[in-house]
């Protein structure tokens, strides 16, 4: 009797066969077309015509040109957020002051933002008939159509993406450890550093991870303070637009496939660490 | 510019008078503490003296400021006005990091990223090389303390791998690590459950003796109060009700609320006229001597009210309910319908049923005159 019904049994979350075949099959295709496709498309139109003549778009100064600048601009940008992240995050998420909320509205900003508006604002504010035009110009100073013009847009697009992943851990932390850390004698500064940041290591790898990709994938505001100068402002995501305009459709699609590399590797680096370490993340929501 | 006149604000800073009054017998003396929380008053004119090794329980209701004049006095609240001083020594200007107070968090506060051996070795390890005992000496320390809270072998081991009741060993482990003139505890046992709560009431008694550590602890658990402290302070709205000993404020209760707070009695509202103390009409007995007419509470628990032979008492009352308890009856006894339900013990030999009539003696010590 017991057997029968243990057979017939289903746990109350648990749909039938062919409900469950359903909706993993629409999830997979969805997947599949708008994620792995166009991926593998990148890599397929870059080796159209073989691995030689995708290798052949690197031979070039403006494609080694674009390269550097977007390393640059991540290297620059990514530190700086993290700063600004960490910072922010900080006062947000251990101390009441007034105008909390406000900060906190401010740092999503860039996100509910156009990127085209961020590097247009940047433009009014810089350009030679911006606000600080005169100034600047009159200084020497270039920062429109020049790297400190690329690099301001880029971290104001990139600058949610620390900070966010951030608040929200420190908020459930709490400050219990750091008063503890304290009590034991510890300065704010030795407190910060051995308990604070440790706690938090996690969710900065990613936020910082986050930050990077999108740094070297932004294309909108970029698009309108770089000013398209090849080989000299040009960043990977417009550098790939000029050759997919020129009809170089291999060099257009081997720069794409470099740059989706350069997300690839940095998932897997993430997944690896996941991995490697997934019992200390576990242990981050354990207590 | 500095000018000469800036010396002027160090001779104003240590009065001498609170220096005379707390020198002596004192391991803290609190001296007209005041904090402000956005405008409400969480503590009003604290003024408090806690002897060298004894152990002191802040007690009090939900609200009542008890959490926040124990992180006042270890320096983690900054105060409104008043002062704190540890052994003689002005300490209010002192910041948290110098005041050498061994503090225990609710939840425990251990750091979870590091093992329980790092965080014992915590205190010590964070302190400026010359300072800082040689690595071995911090070694033999940390095993030293996890011997003493009975927890030895577990220094590898990380706090998410702990129960409760061990988080709260390691956490007074860490605690003492650091040698602190003071050992302030915030809700020791709130969070644990109720048998790991018996065994560590007496198992931190014990430890207390052995260390000799002043110790301040917060509850609002009175029987954890009266149970584990040499002295209860009892709080209520940032005010000190009542200083003493448990047979103080359990025997003696200084007013109304500790008489309410403690030792569970039940409260009935009374009028004392002619010598004799009414409750809605019902005579319970003749009024204690000196106590002033008019209305009155009186607090009454199981041992104040005798169940007596038919005829004997000085009232009488219905039996609602029966229980047993290991050594005796309880019996609920309902005076009048309008009434609170009192309670008596009788011994079990004494066969009452229910909706039985007993004769009462009822002992009226505890009441307190309502003023307004």
């Amino acid at each position: 009797m017991s057997d029968v019904s243990r057979a017939t049994f289903r746990s109350p979350l648990q749909e039938s066969l062919a409900v469950r075949w359903l909706l993993i099959l629409v999830a997979v295709a969805f997947l599949a077309l708008v994620v792995l496709l166009p991926l593998a498309a990148v890599f397929s139109e870059a080796l159209r015509k073989g691995p030689e003549a995708a290798l052949a778009a690197f031979d070039d100064e403006a494609t080694w040109s674009a390269v550097t600048l977007t390393l640059t601009v991540a290297a620059i940008t990514v530190p700086a957020n993290l700063v600004f992240g960490v910072a922010a995050a900080w006062a947000i998420a251990k101390f009441e002051f007034p105008g909390k909320s406000l900060l906190i509205t401010l740092i999503d900003l860039p996100f509910s933002v156009s990127p085209v508006v961020s590097g247009l604002v940047f433009v009014l504010v810089f350009g030679s008939h911006g606000l600080l035009g005169p100034l600047l110009s009159a200084w020497n100073i270039k920062i429109i159509f020049a790297l400190p013009g690329i690099v301001l847009a880029t971290t104001f697009v990139t600058l949610p993406f620390i900070a966010r992943e951030l608040i929200p851990l420190m908020q459930e932390q709490g400050t219990a450890e750091e008063e503890a850390a304290l009590t034991l004698g510890a300065s704010g500064l030795k407190a910060f550093l051995t308990v604070t940041l440790p706690n938090i290591r996690w969710a900065l790898l990613y936020g910082v991870l986050l930050c990077n990709a999108r740094a070297m994938g932004e294309f909108g505001a970029v698009a309108v303070v770089s000013g398209h100068i090849r080989g000299l402002t040009n960043t990977m995501p417009l550098h790939v637009e000029i050759l997919y305009n020129e009809y170089n459709f291999v060099g257009a699609f081997a720069v794409a496939a470099l740059l989706a590399l350069l997300a690839l590797v940095t998932l897997g680096a993430k997944s690896l660490l996941e991995w490697r370490y997934g019992d200390a993340l576990a242990g981050k929501s354990r207590h | 510019m500095p000018s000469p006149s800036s010396n002027g604000d160090t001779a104003t800073r240590s009065p001498a008078r609170a220096d005379t009054e707390t020198a002596g017998a004192t391991a803290i003396a609190v001296r007209g503490l005041a904090k402000d929380f956005a405008g409400t008053r969480a503590l009003d004119g604290i003024d408090l003296d806690i002897r060298p090794g004894e152990l002191l329980a802040l007690l009090g209701p939900s609200g009542s400021g008890k959490t926040t004049l124990l992180r006042a006095i270890a320096g983690l609240e900054p105060l409104s006005a008043g002062t704190v001083h540890f052994g003689g020594e002005d300490a209010t200007a002192l910041r948290v990091q110098d005041r050498k107070v061994g503090f225990v968090f609710q939840h425990y506060a251990l750091f979870r990223h590091m093992s329980v051996a790092d965080n014992i070795a915590y205190g010590l390890a964070v302190r400026p090389r010359a300072l800082r005992p040689p690595r071995a000496e911090i070694r033999r320390r940390v095993e030293d303390l996890l011997e003493l809270v009975q927890l030895p072998g577990i220094g590898q081991r990380f706090p998410g791998q702990l129960s409760g009741g061990q988080r709260q060993r390691v956490a007074l482990a860490r605690a003492l690590a650091v040698e602190p003139r003071v050992l302030l505890l915030d809700e020791p046992f709130g969070a644990l459950d109720a048998q790991v709560r018996k065994d560590l009431r007496r198992w931190l008694r014990d430890i207390h003796h052995r260390t000799g550590h002043t110790t301040v602890f917060v509850t609002h658990d009175q029987e954890e109060a009266v149970e584990l402290a040499d002295r209860v302070a009892i709080l209520n709205r940032g005010r000190l009700e009542q200083v003493g000993s448990p047979d103080d404020v359990l025997d003696r209760p200084a007013n109304a609320f500790v008489a309410g707070f403690v030792g569970q009695a039940v409260r009935l509202d009374v009028t004392v006229a002619d010598g004799v103390v009414r409750a809605g009409g019902i005579g319970l007995g003749p009024a204690p001597a000196g106590a002033t007419s008019g209305p009155a509470a009186l607090f009454l628990r199981s041992g104040d009210v005798s169940v007596v032979a038919a005829g004997a008492g000085t009232t009488t009352g219905t039996v609602t309910a029966n229980t047993r308890s290991a050594a005796s009856r309880r019996l609920e006894i309902r005076l009048a319908d309008d009434l609170p339900q009192i309670e008596a013990e009788v011994p079990l030999d004494r066969a009452v049923a229910r909706s039985e009539t007993v004769a009462l003696t009822i002992r009226t010590g505890r009441l307190f005159p309502l003023v307004g």
